[in-house]
């Protein structure tokens, strides 16, 4: 039903061309088709199913001294791809955008668009992909099955077919398409008051077992029967891969090369970045990777889109191959990210920030070998509502969230209260002792934002907690 | 202060075929099945300019448009959206949204029943601002923050400037299916700047941001109008420099007077958001979190000190969450939620009122976009200035013999209960004797929120009452984003447990 992108884009490319020769184009068509499900109380409370298309013009300008940068996105109706109205409506946005590169001046990260490598792939003239409620089939079945009067569910899936055609006037073309969705559950034990959540996220949203995922939270919720106070401190703590994986993300997104060069971020230190500091004992390699060797479901494309520039990423690098970045390799801090302006200014590579991170090098043990191990500590399920407090330590406070439970030689005996940490995700590298065996997992905080994680679970000897949370 | 100029609604946005698209999808949605339908176009437009150290790294325009169409059919709601704007798409995002409505009404276990609201047909509002954004040469806007980067960055200390400004202009067409069709304008502002001291031998930085909060006004906020740029932006070095070297905090009770440019958000977490009903009766439990003050507790539960006196409005001028009606047809109003320390009230939408035993909506509804689905949003959620008293905030700090004055907001975090929570700021003053003797660092207080607001002893009067805000208030599944501000006065409490956050905390 929706006129390619395609079309958008070369159409967008020539007019362009008629009205800033000089200029560097590239013009990005992104379209997103969404099915929703929210349900809350053991019944369904919203859904939606959305089309929304947007075509974003960015001009990159000679000017006196350099080149400018300015960025025009618009509402792409079907109507905008044919027709004396979509000429006029896209000739307005190039002019806005070449108007905003004028008057932004000389940009510090211009560098000339990367070239093509080859030309427009076979499925550049092919419909968006779309999805529908129809993917919930099978997830309507199976949670209709599990509702039950003893306890109350919560949750939400998604699924989301966003397709994207790039095209620059370096000749780059390139159109991909990136399905994913998830399943997020909540159990509740009115009786006890406990509270368990468990998530996956997957290619296709229909390929959720969701018996299998209500069976593996229901076995947590007999935890609760054993209630155990315990006072803030620093506790030997177990995370799981959720949890790791919110922490990681986080230092991830603070990994920017230019604020850590300038002096204003944890990765400088006197005279220089960190890069090269070793962290800890153990060989914990933090890579983002295309390809996503061992984890196909997070693979991605190697291809750089973006309509902002900031610290990490560039408009000038739209349509540059990006590939895999060791962020830690080995426990040491490895890799900074840069455009390929700042990378030339500062002499080092090229390094986009990576839609996926595997944190790699624990040794074989699961989640529950760990905890079989444990003598005495903390077991966490997930952490929330996680903000920086001191950027020059990457100190950062937040919440344990759905259940902490109290380990004793191996066994869980009780579910503890919450609490609110203060902790810095760099000072966990330095200081966990074990990393278990790698998988997939999804974020709980970070996950309206970034989803393409797998994450061992860590041990961290004294995990700062530092106050009580009474909410469960 | 010169009073608003009254803007009308764009006539881009008016000549957009609202009529025939409201008639398309309402008719079909009327002949579907249909108890209750409505239509919304949403249109967002937005510029965002930002630069370091005097150097644009952002100069983007984006604008967003598409009608949205939700179904009430035999108590099961059903949405669709679709950003082509012409009847024939109406009625099939209409049909969508009924397809959708059946699809998983198996699992729907709670019909919905909306309160009623007066018809409010063909009716138009316009957020109060003088300068439309979009009328101001995009040169004008660089050229204003290029001037005061470069002169931030001459300044002795100052090693990096960072400057930005976000523009919003969001405009609505409401109709439903009793005959309410509504008109709506905001324009919306966000500027800031945060400069930064590097100390390139110990290997350490800090950096202090203006305090100036975003606010539901024109390109005026930024020259002069309802912010005195001039006056703050000079003092920033200073204290920027006074900050760096001053001592670390000393942790342990404390008794705070806290400036309403921090306060405001400890209001937006612990009171804001604990007191959306949709929230307190488990509808965000699996994401954004429940509430302590649980419906049982309405008019029972001690919140606060008897200081304490909240109200929720959507009508405050230049009010971020300010509205005429909101997206589901509803007018605009003022509600008590806390009042002389006790929980009276909630947030509600239509579908939530019946539930609390309301006759009518307070109108707390809102979708960020023409892809979301509308849901219970945060009003401007206030704490009252001393109705008796114009106390100023330097006869708060004289009631304190050893304590810290807090200014201006950075890092936030409370437990999904809105219970636990810890703050940090911009400045923290220290006082001796009632008087301001310097800053201290490294600090954060945390605190239980009903500890919290018990511990308030006194509030400033009128004088010292503001708006504070935030353009990025989160919540739902699909995240959506919403504008609210909350105004309060300065505030003294007593024995808050402050953290130092530190090396070796």
């Amino acid at each position: 039903m929706s006129a390619p992108g395609s079309a958008l884009v070369e159409r967008t490319l020539a007019i362009a061309a008629r009205r800033a020769p000089d200029a560097g184009v590239v013009a990005l068509v992104r379209e997103v088709s969404e099915a929703v499900v929210r349900w809350a109380n053991s019944t369904l409370t919203t859904n939606g199913q959305t089309v929304e298309r947007r075509l974003s013009v960015i001009m990159l300008v000679p000017l006196e001294g350099g080149t400018g940068a300015g960025v025009a996105t618009v509402p792409a109706p079907t109507a905008l791809a044919a027709g004396p109205e979509g000429d006029a409506v896209i000739g307005e946005a190039v002019d806005g955008a070449v108007e905003a590169a004028r008057r932004a001046g000389p940009a510090r990260d211009a560098a000339p668009l990367p070239a093509a490598t080859d030309g427009a792939p076979g499925d550049w003239d092919d419909p968006a992909g779309a999805t529908s409620m129809a993917v919930f089939g099978r997830l309507a079945e199976e949670l209709g099955a599990s509702f039950r009067a003893d306890e109350t569910s919560f949750g939400f899936a998604d699924h989301r077919v966003t397709t994207t055609w790039l095209g620059t006037s370096a000749g780059v073309r390139r159109r991909w398409v990136e399905p994913g969705g998830a399943v997020e559950l909540n159990l509740k034990d009115p009786a006890t008051g406990t509270s368990v959540w468990g998530g996956e996220g997957a290619t296709d949203v229909a390929d959720i077992d969701v018996t299998a995922l209500v069976g593996r939270l229901r076995d947590r919720l007999p935890w609760g029967r054993r209630r155990l106070e315990l006072p803030a401190g620093r506790y030997e703590t177990i995370l799981p891969p959720s949890a790791v994986s919110d922490l990681m993300i986080y230092l991830a997104w603070s990994m920017g090369g230019r604020p850590a060069q300038e002096g204003r971020s944890a990765f400088s230190r006197a005279g220089g970045t960190r890069v090269g500091e070793r962290l800890g004992a153990l060989p914990l390699t933090l890579a983002g990777d295309p390809a996503a060797p061992g984890f196909p479901d997070l693979a991605y494309t190697p291809v750089l889109a973006t309509t902002y520039s900031g610290d990490e990423v560039s408009v000038f690098d739209n349509g540059a191959t990006t590939g895999r970045v060791e962020w830690v390799r080995d426990g040491e801090i490895a890799t900074l990210a840069y455009p390929r302006a700042a990378a030339a200014e500062y002499d080092v590579p090229f390094a986009a920030p990576t839609d996926n991170l595997v944190l790699t090098g624990g040794e074989e043990a699961t989640l529950e070998e760990m905890v079989a191990s444990t003598e005495r500590g903390l077991l966490l399920t997930c952490l929330w509502y996680i903000r920086e407090v001191d950027p020059t330590t990457l100190l950062l406070t937040g919440l344990t969230r759905d259940g902490v439970y109290l380990v004793e030689r191996g066994e869980i005996v009780g579910e503890v209260n919450n609490f609110r940490f203060n902790e810095s995700p760099l000072d966990l590298l330095r200081r966990a002792t074990e990393a278990g065996t790698t998988e997939r997992t999804l974020p709980r905080e970070w996950k309206d934002w970034f989803t393409r994680a797998a994450m061992p679970p860590l041990r961290v000897p004294d995990y700062h907690m530092t106050s009580v949370s009474p909410g469960r | 202060m010169v009073s608003p100029v009254t803007h009308a609604v764009d006539a881009d946005f008016l000549a957009l075929p609202r009529a025939a698209l409201a008639d398309a999808a309402l008719d079909a949605a009327r002949r579907g099945g249909a108890q209750h339908a409505d239509l919304r176009v949403h249109r967002l437009r937005s510029q965002h300019l930002e630069l370091r150290d005097g150097r644009v790294v952002v100069a983007a325009d984006q604008e967003t448009v598409g009608l949205a169409v939700r179904v009430l059919r035999d108590g099961v709601w059903g949405f669709a959206a679709h950003v082509d704007l012409t009847p024939e798409t109406a009625a099939a995002t209409a049909r969508r949204a009924l397809e959708v409505s059946g699809t998983l009404a198996a699992l729907v276990t709670e019909r919905v029943t909306l309160a009623d609201e007066p018809v409010h047909a063909g009716v138009t509002w316009v957020s109060p601002y003088d300068v439309d954004p979009w009328a101001v040469d995009v040169a004008d806007k660089i050229g204003l923050l290029t001037e005061r980067s470069t002169g931030l960055l001459a300044a002795p200390g100052v090693d990096h400037v960072a400057a930005s400004c976000v523009q919003v202009k969001e405009q609505t067409f409401y109709a439903d299916s009793a005959g309410t069709t509504t008109t709506q304008q905001r324009v919306r502002v966000d500027p800031d700047v945060t400069i930064t001291t590097v100390d390139r031998a110990g290997g350490g930085f800090e950096t202090l941001r203006t305090l100036a909060p975003p606010a539901g006004r024109g390109w005026e906020y930024l020259t002069g109008t309802g912010w005195d740029w001039d006056a703050e932006l000079a003092e920033l070095p200073d204290l920027l420099a006074e900050k760096v070297a001053a001592p670390s905090v000393v942790a342990g009770p404390t008794d705070l007077v806290i400036d309403p440019t921090n306060l405001w958000l400890v209001i937006h977490e612990s009171i804001g958001h604990a007191t959306e009903y949709d929230r307190a009766i488990g509808y965000e439990a699996a994401y954004a979190g429940t509430s302590f003050a649980t419906p049982d507790q309405l008019g029972t539960l001690r919140y606060g000190s008897d200081v304490l006196t909240v109200t929720g409005d959507r009508t405050v001028p230049h009010g971020l969450a300010s509205v005429g009606w909101d997206d589901d047809g509803v007018a605009a109003q003022d509600f008590d939620l806390v009042r002389d320390g006790v929980l009276v009230g909630y947030q509600v939408d239509r579908s939530f009122a019946p539930r609390l035993g309301l006759a009518r909506s307070n109108g707390c509804a809102y979708a960020d976009s023409a892809e979301h689905v509308p849901l219970q949003r945060m009003a401007n959620v206030s704490l009252r200035a001393d109705p008796d008293t114009d106390r100023s905030t330097a006869a708060l700090i004289d009631g304190v013999e050893d304590g810290i004055y807090i200014v201006g907001d950075r890092s936030w975090s409370i437990d999904m209960q809105r219970y636990n929570f810890q703050f940090t700021g911009q400045r923290f003053h220290r006082i001796r004797g009632g008087k301001l003797v310097g800053q201290v660092r490294d600090v954060a207080y945390q605190a239980t929120t009903t500890d919290f607001w018990g511990s308030l002893e006194a509030v400033g009067g009128r004088s010292t009452w503001r708006l504070g805000g935030a353009f990025n208030c989160g919540k739902a599944q699909p995240g959506q984003v919403a504008p609210v501000s909350h105004g309060c006065p300065s505030a003294l409490l007593r024995r808050v447990n402050v953290l130092n956050t530190g090396s070796g905390s």
